[in-house]
């Protein structure tokens, strides 16, 4: 035991490798909010009277919200008024390409490995990177113009595409849908928007980098996601923080909207800062994101490798209207230190034989407490719906929680669901068996670690899938003795 | 000499349970320590394997000349100790090929030696798994993942067949085993007996040394050696019982 709390210990000696701040100058809003605040965020996007409209209704209801106390997590109250709602790098005339970017952001961008050059390494995949909250480039734009797809930010889709940003935002997620989705919805400052015409095929896997920088800003994203009716989509999202003592809000909400036959597949990795040893600083993640099967056979689904941010709140879901609908959740969620997840999925069944695959795994290091929370709905008119359910967690020493909180409501006697949990410890027996054949200890935690997350990795996209890998060894180096 | 053990003390959670015992093995030669219940077999194998939480309070291990205490577990391994374990561990979604290949790699790093190469390796494998009659099925499964005891008895000896340990310990591996599976075994064992490779049978029976011919047998008894014989002395064992020896030897 004593070896263990000694190397328990040593996790919190290693560094978080993508903690530095770039240094250019912001143009940032006082902190506090109120309906001022988004009038003028509204007015320094340019944006449509109907976006104002939105943003003020949003806010109106936001404001008679609390914000929820159910997940199973333990943070002090968020003072909301010292929170600066708006941050923009200082522009001269506005970049028109990579030469006009601010190379210190390119910098940044370098450090983090994001591939916004197109001879990167990652050749193949579009880069909509959103710094703090403005959209800085935007890659591959012509090829995917060719095939009809449209990737923007979404302050572009609001001046180039207002009437699909009217039809579909918050229709899937409205604006009073929970506390943090209102918020959003009115201080919003960016995010991504996509739109897969009617029987496209995207070209290529499109992918967000999201990345928080300056202090004490909220990060408020919103990402749009409209595969039309036979279309097919790919989408990545990563995230990266810089290290700080204060704690950052980051509240975003994605809504995807699949139309018959579509196909949508979401994936995250995130990192964001975590947190010193102490519990000190690291970003609050409290994002909703939601897909709506809209069309009979439509399919969506979630990927997604959680291992950053001192709270993370999150129930990636899928709402399976249309008939023969598929939605799937994949999750594995790390936490170490004093990290906090209270993250799992909601998948409503409304369409018959709709069908649902859940598999979750939570690990836990250090002193972290790591939640399961989901909800698994079948409607009096989801005859024959199907779910599955597996939901794993993997204790790492003997001062951390893993907890699981399923939810059933079946209003179909035909609906079939099934639940299956576990919870095991990094065994001292499995650690010394692999160590008497050889294995030194930190390949050895890398090898049961992965073998365990093995059913969600391998939905990951392959690019991706190494790099949650590389992570997951990182965010457990020493977790255990 | 293999391993010089000399005097050792060893508690676990503040008992003692090796109490001055003292060993010498010679490369190649065959050993069997057996013991009643409780008598410290097992705490001997998982001392010599570096296992945490047992505390040498005294006496030394030389292995071929060197101290081995201050050595990790998975240094002691790939300088040529292995373990086969009473009970072997599941690993789930670790396959066992993966594992056996990081293992072979280590100990080849640590032997100056490249990584094997897949093809290498892949026929080494096809040529141990035969020898312990083991379904390539199971190599694609998770490690001892769902394996029958006996399945996971003959893994041991499989790991052992492609690691070749210059110094190996069995720790009960005839517990569980049916007459033909426990021949397999004895046979993965005597194809490793070349001269050079040394070895420690941890029994509770006399069967598994009618399989496996010891050069010695010594008989354990409240965390000491209490007799030392040739194989004759597991026979009288098999016939008398322990409680005779116990008693002549008090």
């Amino acid at each position: 035991m004593a070896s263990q709390q000694q190397d328990v210990r040593d996790i919190v000696d290693r560094k978080y490798t993508h903690g530095f701040v770039t240094d250019i100058e912001s143009d940032t809003l006082p902190p506090g909010i109120n309906e001022d605040v988004v009038r003028h965020i509204s007015a320094m996007k340019n944006e449509p009277e109907f976006m104002l409209n939105w943003r003020l209704k949003a806010f109106r209801q936001w404001q008679k919200m609390k914000a929820p106390e159910w997940a199973k997590l333990n943070l002090e109250p968020i003072d909301y008024q010292a929170i600066s709602y708006y941050s923009a790098p200082k522009k001269k005339d506005g970049p028109k390409s990579l030469d006009e970017v601010d190379p210190k952001l390119l910098e940044t961008y370098e450090k983090l490995g994001i591939p916004l050059h197109e001879r990167a390494r990652l050749a193949g995949v579009a880069v909509d990177a959103v710094f703090d909250s403005v959209s800085v480039t935007t890659t591959f734009k012509t090829k995917l113009a060719e095939a009809g797809v449209i990737f923007c930010s979404f302050s572009e889709a609001v001046q180039d595409h207002p009437e699909l940003i009217e039809q579909y935002l918050g229709s899937v997620v409205p604006q009073r849908d929970n506390f943090f989705a209102a918020l959003n919805s009115a201080v919003f400052t960016d995010g991504s928007f996509v739109y897969i015409p009617k029987g496209v095929r995207c070209p290529m896997e499109l992918s967000t980098y999201f990345r928080i920088n300056a202090a004490n800003t909220g990060q408020f994203e919103r990402t749009l996601i409209v595969a039309a009716e036979g279309s097919h989509v790919s989408y990545l999202e990563g995230c990266t923080a810089p290290q700080r003592d204060e704690n950052q809000l980051h509240a975003a909400v994605v809504e995807l909207v699949a139309e018959a036959d579509a196909t949508i597949k979401y994936s995250t990795v995130q990192n964001w800062y975590p947190g010193d040893e102490n519990g000190r600083g690291g970003i609050y993640n409290f994002v909703t994101k939601r897909g709506d099967c809209r069309g009979d056979r439509s399919k969506i689904s979630w990927t997604q490798v959680e291992a950053g941010s001192a709270i993370t709140w999150k129930y990636p879901s899928c709402i399976l209207r249309g008939a023969d609908t598929v939605g799937e959740f994949y999750s594995v969620a790390v936490t170490n230190n004093h990290q906090q997840a209270d993250t799992g999925t909601k998948m409503i069944h409304i369409g018959a034989n709709s069908r649902s695959t859940i598999i979750s795994k939570g690990i836990s290091a250090g002193r972290a407490q790591n939640a399961y929370r989901g909800l698994v709905k079948m409607f009096p008119t989801a005859s024959g719906a199907r779910n599955y359910t597996q939901c794993d967690s993997l204790l790492m020493g003997n001062q951390c929680g893993a907890h699981t909180f399923p939810y059933m409501e079946i209003k179909n006697p035909t609906a079939i669901v099934e639940h299956e949990a576990t919870t095991s410890k990094i065994g001292d027996d499995q650690l010394f068996y692999c160590k008497q054949r050889g294995i030194s200890e930190e390949d050895a935690v890398n090898m049961i670690v992965n073998g365990f997350c093995k059913d969600v990795f391998r939905e990951l996209p392959m690019e991706f899938a190494v790099e949650a890998q590389n992570l997951m060894n990182v965010s457990l180096e020493g977790a255990v003795g | 000499m293999l391993i010089d053990i000399d005097n050792l003390h060893v508690s676990v959670g503040g008992t003692e349970i090796i109490k001055g015992l003292n060993l010498q093995i010679q490369p190649g030669e065959v050993h069997a320590i057996m013991g009643p219940n409780g008598s410290g077999k097992s705490t001997l194998a998982n001392t010599l394997a570096g296992r945490d939480d047992y505390e040498v309070t005294a006496g030394s291990v030389l292995y071929k000349g060197a101290d081995l205490l201050p050595l990790e577990p998975d240094e002691r391994a790939r300088a040529g100790v292995f373990l086969s374990f009473q009970y072997p561990v599941e690993i789930p979604g670790v396959t066992n090929v993966y594992m056996l290949k990081a293992a072979l790699n280590a100990r080849r790093k640590a032997l100056g030696e490249d990584e094997i190469d897949s093809v290498g390796f892949m026929r080494l494998v096809r040529e141990k798994s035969e020898l312990m009659q083991l379904d390539k099925s199971f190599l694609s499964r998770g490690v001892n993942e769902g394996f029958s005891g006996g399945e996971k008895k003959r893994n041991e000896i499989f790991q052992m067949a492609l690691l070749e340990p210059d110094f190996a310990i069995l720790d009960e591996t005839d517990s569980g085993l049916d007459i033909d599976a426990l021949k397999v075994v004895a046979n993965g064992v005597n194809s490793q007996r070349d001269g050079e490779r040394g070895f420690l049978l941890i029994t509770h029976y006399q069967r598994l040394l009618d399989y496996i011919r010891p050069d010695f047998v010594h008989v354990l008894a409240n965390g000491q050696i209490v007799r030392s014989g040739t194989h004759e002395l597991a026979l009288e064992l098999e016939a008398n019982g322990y409680d005779e020896i116990l008693a002549a030897a008090l």
